[in-house]
């Protein structure tokens, strides 16, 4: 009997020490966030002002703003996301609603995962060697923005599929029994039910597009250019870029890290606000939906 | 009249849709191309800077060498041409900086304008020379013949040990060292990260009150959302100086930094997939455990971790792919020396950085650009390989379940 409780008690105790332990890893991790987070907001917060945030970089980038590099990452999100969010949510409507399980659709999500595979510096090595040479852009917005384009295709595609699965197949039915077309019911129908979950796979892309660096070392990024561009055939800076280039390689590292933590900290609020705002929609939405 | 309208419309919409969906596969198709064409290249070329050449005397029996014996020659390692299968004659290195050594400078003339004239002297009264020099030194009435030079050999390629592309008189192509580094510091990494994502996917998907996950989940997965860049500097300014001053290094950028940075990375790629696997067990299976005494961390690791070890083993092949790809921040923490690294503790160079930090410097189309192309094939071959991986371990769980 007391042998039985000994074991019993044994049991409980490395329960309790297994336990333990995976609190606390996970509490770890959840601080280990934000230590990062905490770091580069304290580092960063008294460099930011109107005049960071809205003038040219000065004195061999270590004074002045990071304003070129906020409209060049602006530049290229407009030109990947004219180009992946049409084609993105086309190609998942075609896999969600037209083609029929089988080897083509295999074959596509395939192809899909793939694609998101790729490390982003192959896609770099891509956009350089298709889109600057090949097809003469040079570097420029344009090139860089069809790379970025490229990357986070599958990311939009995924998303838009998960919202279009997520719509009941009862209004699909509903539409159809009613006498409309296919695409009828697509447009008019699923995809307007399902659109909410789409842009916020759109926002969470945007996120993604403006802190990719490797995809722009060689197809549009310029190191310093204190001017604006003013068309897709320019170069221009770009946030991510610039932070890489002003902490590794700037002409005096140490009299620009101020800058560095400003433009890390800009970063970092543009993939938080990206984030919690499609956090937000999906809750939003999501209750929506289910009321209807 | 109306409803063909309508038809046509459909399938017109149609043929855009799957045009689009098409997008994808075609991108993976051209990726593929433009790589291995353009990575293709370096295996075409002589391993030598365009416009310069390797010259030796007339009577010179050896008509052809081997990029590596080259190195060698130049490194001094291969002494005399009888090790070549030439005559036995000691081998005289030159290179155009070293003609002050032979002729004064009112012989080379103001200009140097008699310089071709004097190579070529040079050339033909020393039987054992080997020289290097560019095109425009070459004289017209050149007595001396241009060496054979061996183009790089697939094989070498992957094997050779020393990557210094753009090394004189040879440039030095071999991947080895950048190999080594990638694999290190992934497996450094997922050594770190795999305990720890484990231990917080248990505690997400068997521990946690509902609320309290649906609190922390989002928060892990804000980790993936910030940029690698961000990463790599907050590497730099608190990782690198803290294993600097941990180990009492000369230098902190080392493999491990990048492991570590490259860790914090993938844990949430490994907590999504080992905690989503984890939920998968059925309910069924872990009441029948609990029912027999078992307690619930018994249950945790006799039931649910082996039901979902297929789950959990995708979530940490994935989690090396990521970081054998990972660029930036790897780039900006390890210190990028490409040399084979024996500990974690010294600067490495992995593939990804190798291609980040040389290809603005390497010209358009030369046989450095093309290296570097083929360095992104390997990693692409690799990275491939590694998600046909992932599809077959999920799948052949898949089946399992049926």
């Amino acid at each position: 009997m007391s042998a039985e409780i000994k074991l019993a008690k044994k049991k409980k105790r490395s329960q309790n020490i297994a336990f333990g332990l995976f609190t606390l890893t996970s509490y770890a991790i959840v601080a280990l966030l934000f230590v990062i987070l905490a770091f580069i907001v304290i580092k960063g917060i008294g460099v930011i002002s109107w005049e960071f945030i809205s003038e040219m970089p000065k004195n061999g980038m270590t004074e002045g703003g990071i304003f070129p590099a906020i409209v060049g990452t602006l530049c290229l999100v407009l030109v990947s996301m004219v180009f992946a969010f049409p084609v993105g949510v086309l190609a998942a409507i075609y896999m969600n609603e037209y083609v029929k399980d089988g080897i083509l659709k295999k074959i596509i999500k395939q192809m899909t995962n793939n694609l998101a595979g790729v490390p982003s510096i192959v896609f770099g090595l891509f956009g350089m060697s298709l889109f600057v040479n090949k097809m003469g852009f040079g570097d420029s917005i344009l090139a860089g923005g069809l790379t970025l384009g490229l990357l986070v295709l599958p990311i939009v595609i995924r998303t838009t599929e998960e919202s279009l699965k997520a719509v009941d197949d009862t209004f699909r039915q509903a539409s159809l029994g009613l006498g409309a077309s296919k695409w009828e019911t697509t447009s008019k129908v699923v995809f307007p039910i399902a659109f909410p979950n789409v842009i916020t796979g759109l926002i969470l892309s945007i996120g993604r597009v403006s802190g990719e660096t490797a995809p722009i070392l060689f197809t549009v990024a310029a190191y310093f250019l204190p001017k604006l561009p003013t068309s897709i055939f320019d170069q221009a800076m770009a946030l991510p870029y610039h932070l890489y280039v002003i902490s590794t390689s700037g002409t005096n590292i140490e009299a620009s890290r101020a800058m560095a933590y400003g433009t890390a900290l800009v970063l970092i609020i543009i993939v938080l606000i990206s984030n919690l705002l499609a956090n937000a929609l999906r809750k939003y939405y999501g209750k929506k939906v289910k009321m209807n | 009249m109306k409803t063909n309208f309508k038809q046509i419309k459909e399938k017109i919409i149609e043929t855009i849709l799957m045009l689009s969906s098409a997008a994808t596969s075609i991108t993976v198709v051209l990726i593929v191309f433009f790589l291995f064409v353009e990575g293709a290249g370096v295996f075409n070329k002589k391993p030598i800077d365009d416009g310069f050449l390797l010259a030796v005397s007339a009577e010179n029996t050896v008509h052809k060498l081997q990029p590596s014996q080259i190195k060698d020659i130049y490194d001094q390692k291969i002494t005399n041409w009888k090790e070549l299968g030439g005559k036995d004659q000691a081998i005289v290195l030159f290179r155009a900086g070293d003609i002050t050594d032979y002729y004064t400078e009112e012989e080379l003339g103001e200009n140097f304008e008699f310089f071709p004239d004097k190579i070529n002297e040079l050339v033909a009264k020393t039987p054992g020379i080997i020289a290097f020099f560019s095109d425009k030194y070459k004289a017209k009435d050149f007595t001396g013949r241009e060496l054979d030079i061996d183009k790089i050999k697939v094989s070498e390629f992957l094997t050779g040990e020393e990557w210094f592309p753009t090394a004189q008189p040879i440039a030095q192509m071999g991947v080895k060292p950048l190999i080594y580094g990638t694999l290190w510091v992934s497996f450094g990494a997922i050594l770190l990260a795999l305990p720890i994502g484990l231990a917080a996917a248990i505690y997400l998907s068997e521990i946690a009150k509902k609320r309290t996950r649906s609190i922390l989940k989002p928060i892990i997965e804000l980790l993936a959302g910030i940029p690698s860049v961000v990463y790599g500097f907050f590497g730099l300014v608190i990782i690198v100086p803290l294993i600097q001053s941990t180990f009492n290094l000369p230098v902190g950028e080392t493999g491990l930094a990048g492991s570590v940075v490259l860790a914090i990375m993938a844990l949430p790629t490994i907590i999504t997939i080992s905690e989503d696997a984890m939920r998968n067990t059925p309910r069924a299976m872990k009441e029948a455990s609990l029912a027999l005494g078992a307690s619930q961390w018994q249950t945790i690791y006799k039931v649910v971790m082996p039901y979902s070890a297929s789950g959990i083993t995708a979530g940490a092949i994935l989690g090396i792919g990521r970081a054998i790809g990972e660029t930036m921040a790897v780039l900006m923490v390890t210190g990028n020396a490409a040399v084979i690294p024996t500990t974690l503790l010294e600067p490495v160079r992995t593939i990804p950085a190798t291609i980040a930090a040389e290809l603005g410097e390497a010209p358009n189309g030369g046989l450095h650009y093309e290296a570097l192309f083929a360095l992104g094939c390997i990693l692409f071959i690799i990275t491939f390989g590694i998600n046909m991986l992932v599809e077959v371990v999920t799948n052949r769980k898949s089946h399992k379940k049926h």
